[in-house]
């Protein structure tokens, strides 16, 4: 079927809790009306109250009472409506779900799916627009995924809600319905931690992930030099190896992100290249990423996240040197 | 109880006996304070001691109330605003209670515009603000008031606010706006326990709207009412009939009172929000006309003017003439908006600190110089589907 990335989240949601019973959709306007972005329509009427439910407004208690639910042998999968609201369930991730197995040496586990939309440009208020994956990703036992195509949101979802460790997913929620591509039937996953190479190339690597792929792709077309595009797919554990394999045969990169530069997921691809490939490098290795500001209020807030125009300069100066 | 609410509020619920061992609910009787009942009738020693203007101006501000949420739900529909929460329904909740503030209270809210403009805020701004104007804020702090995005997470800055004011030694109270949504966050619990704690001057004004988006308030909570989860903090709270202007302005002025002297508290007003969320929200998928038409008919408005009537003092308001001179505010301060200037790329980097890191700097004047170098960055920026 032809589906955007958010309705194939609510395939994938579909199709897991008629094939486990075990998984419990819940969150905030979730059930009754499906979700502010329709993610999670129709489940309550195919699955039924006790499955899928709308919670108080308590981001602690969502994110921890999943950890819970996960402890006790459930499948939750929360949602979190904008991941400006995060936060205050930062706590729980930190001291709790991530690190439950570490906790009891395995005798206890969290395998459970918290999704949020992520990312600016949707013309909402404040709190509505950041991309945190940085600070996520610094916690150790956490997965983040950020997928980018309908294809890989099934896949990847289905591939984190039966994911043995908790699973932070972050929906892009700028392209959520920006495009639709075929998306198969039915069961299928897209592995955890395996990055996808986009796009073949010889001359320099561009790494990207989530909202940003559809403008680094479009960038690429705009470049006079052949651009290899890996989709990191999985923030978090990072796929280095794809990305040293494209950048020893390229021997440039460039790293797009929207969060803010600095102690960002960016910085860290950098260090990755640099540990394992630096002799294969002919220029530094760029970064394009938001500001190291709050994300602007709508009014500025497309100044703020990367256009291709500011990715294509990036990657022009990458192959000057 | 007071039957004032035309759905089946679990509060409403007949008291049951229980194991005398276990403190229940039903232990608890939780009135609605009403002065002016659905009916317009009233009993004329409740009535506030206020003057004839006074109540004339309560009588203003709800209708500037309601004449600026139609008017915005009507420009964001042009295209010429991001998004908007309407306030209809809310008036008397929102008027009765923010009459009662002082300009060196502090007044952080939830859903209620209109108290800005009570405290000087320029209409304008708020139109900046919905615009996603940064200066919209700026202008609601030059007033002691911010409004409150994160749920419930203003509730601690709130308690802040209020032990300030203690430490100072100021004749002031800081005061939290909320919803009946905002009340199941964890920042609202620590908050209420902690000025409670501390005996800080805060008061909390929880406006039950019936709603958090689609949730409905007995779904949000186990609990027969707001208003008594403050008594487990060690806080006196009061619920009122927030579709009554005059109780609402009552109750608040009299937990002003007490949260003067250090003792804080917790209101609740009854009421419910008549239009969507937000211009993004679609009611119709989480309740029914039936409900939305009975609580129509609890128009604060409507029930205000009998009093007025009642009184004598409705022949000296002209309601055409008002909404007229409400409309031409608005018309304004819609056009002083529209002419508000494009903004510097700088004032995305300004105000992050006090002094802009040396990294930060670079950031701003590399970015400078890309929309130098590339000013199809521009086209891009200006073309992108917006929503
Ligand atoms: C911490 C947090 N979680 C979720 C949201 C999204 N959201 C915006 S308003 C709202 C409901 C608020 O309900 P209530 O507190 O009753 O206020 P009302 O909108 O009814 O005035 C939600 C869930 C948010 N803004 N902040
Ligand atoms: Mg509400």
């Amino acid at each position: 079927m032809q589906a955007t990335i958010v309705e194939a989240v609510n395939d994938a949601l579909h199709t897991e809790m008629a094939a486990d019973d075990d998984v419990v959709v819940f969150g905030e306007d979730v059930a009754e009306s499906g979700g502010v972005f329709r993610a999670t329509d129709e489940l309550l009427e195919e699955f039924g109250a006790d499955r899928v439910v709308d919670t108080p407004l308590s981001e602690i208690a969502i994110v921890g009472a999943a950890t819970g639910l996960a402890m006790y042998g459930k499948r939750p999968v929360a949602e979190i409506q904008f991941s400006g609201f995060l936060p205050p369930a930062f706590d729980q991730l930190v001291t709790n779900a991530s690190r439950i197995r570490w906790r009891t040496r395995g005798e206890l586990t969290a395998p459970m799916v918290v999704r949020m939309p992520y990312g600016a440009g949707v013309r909402a208020l404040e709190h509505h627009s950041e991309s945190m994956e940085g600070a996520y990703a610094h916690i150790p036992g956490l997965k983040v995924v950020a997928p980018s195509t309908p294809h890989d949101t099934k896949g990847l979802l289905l591939a984190s809600i039966r994911d043995p460790d908790p699973v932070l997913f972050m929906e892009p929620k700028r392209i959520y319905r920006s495009f639709r591509e075929d998306v198969p039937e039915g069961d299928y996953e897209v592995p955890l931690g395996e990055a996808a190479v986009r796009r073949e190339g010889e001359d320099v690597t561009v790494v990207s992930w989530g909202s940003m792929m559809p403008a680094t792709l479009e960038a690429v077309e705009e470049l006079d030099a052949d651009a290899e595009v890996v989709d990191l797919r999985t923030i978090s554990p990072l796929d280095t190896e794809t990305v040293v394999e494209s950048v020893k045969k390229t021997g440039r990169a460039v790293v797009v992100h929207e969060g803010p530069r600095s102690n960002g997921v960016g910085g860290d691809v950098v260090a990755r290249i640099n540990d394992e490939a630096l002799m294969y490098l002919e220029a530094p290795v760029e970064r394009v990423t938001g500001f190291d500001t709050p994300v602007p209020l709508l009014s500025m807030e497309d100044y703020y996240f990367p256009h291709p125009p500011r990715i294509l300069d990036a990657i022009e100066n990458a192959l000057a040197v | 109880m007071t039957e004032n609410a035309p759905t089946d509020h679990p509060a409403n619920a007949a008291v049951s006996a229980g194991d005398p061992r276990f403190l229940t609910q039903d232990d608890l009787t939780v009135d609605t304070h009403q002065v002016v009942g659905p009916d317009g009738s009233y009993d004329a020693d409740d009535v506030p001691d206020l003057d004839a203007e006074q109540f004339r101006d309560l009588y203003r501000w709800m209708l500037t109330d309601r004449v600026f949420s139609r008017r915005m739900v009507s420009i964001q529909r042009r295209g010429e605003l991001g998004t908007f929460g309407s306030t209809r329904g809310q008036e008397a909740s929102i008027i009765g209670s923010a009459y009662t503030l002082q300009p060196e209270d502090w007044l952080y809210v939830g859903r209620a515009w209109t108290p800005m403009f009570m405290r000087g805020v320029p209409m304008e701004d708020m139109i900046l603000f919905w615009r996603g104007i940064e200066e919209g804020q700026q202008s609601f702090a030059e007033h002691n008031s911010q409004i409150a995005i994160s749920i419930g997470s203003h509730l601690p800055l709130v308690a802040g606010l209020a032990w300030g004011m203690d430490l100072s030694g100021d004749d002031a109270v800081a005061t939290a706006y909320l919803g009946d949504g905002a009340t199941s966050t964890g920042a609202a619990h620590e908050a209420i326990n902690f000025a409670g704690a501390l005996g800080v001057p805060a008061l909390f004004y929880c406006q039950n709207n019936q709603y958090a988006i689609s949730l409905a308030a007995d779904e949000q909570t186990g609990a027969n009412t707001l208003a008594q989860k403050a008594l487990a903090y060690g806080m006196d709270a009061i619920r009122v009939d927030g579709q009554d202007v005059l109780a609402v302005y009552e109750a608040v002025s009299e937990a002003r009172e007490r949260v003067r002297e250090g003792e804080p508290v917790f209101v609740e007003s009854v009421t419910y929000r008549l239009d969507a969320h937000t211009t993004s929200d679609d009611p119709t998928r989480y309740r029914s006309d039936e409900e939305v038409d009975a609580w129509e008919q609890h128009d604060p408005l409507e029930r205000y003017r009998e009093f007025l009537k009642s009184e004598g003092l409705w022949e000296d308001v002209d309601h055409d003439a008002i909404v007229d001179e409400i409309e031409a505010e608005f018309d304004a301060a819609l056009e002083a908006a529209n002419e508000f200037a494009e903004r510097e790329i700088v004032e995305i980097f300004a105000h992050v600190y006090e002094e802009m890191p040396p990294e930060l700097q670079r950031q701003y004047e590399e970015f400078v110089d890309l929309l130098d170098r590339r000013p199809e960055m521009c086209d891009f920026i200006e073309q992108r589907p917006k929503g």
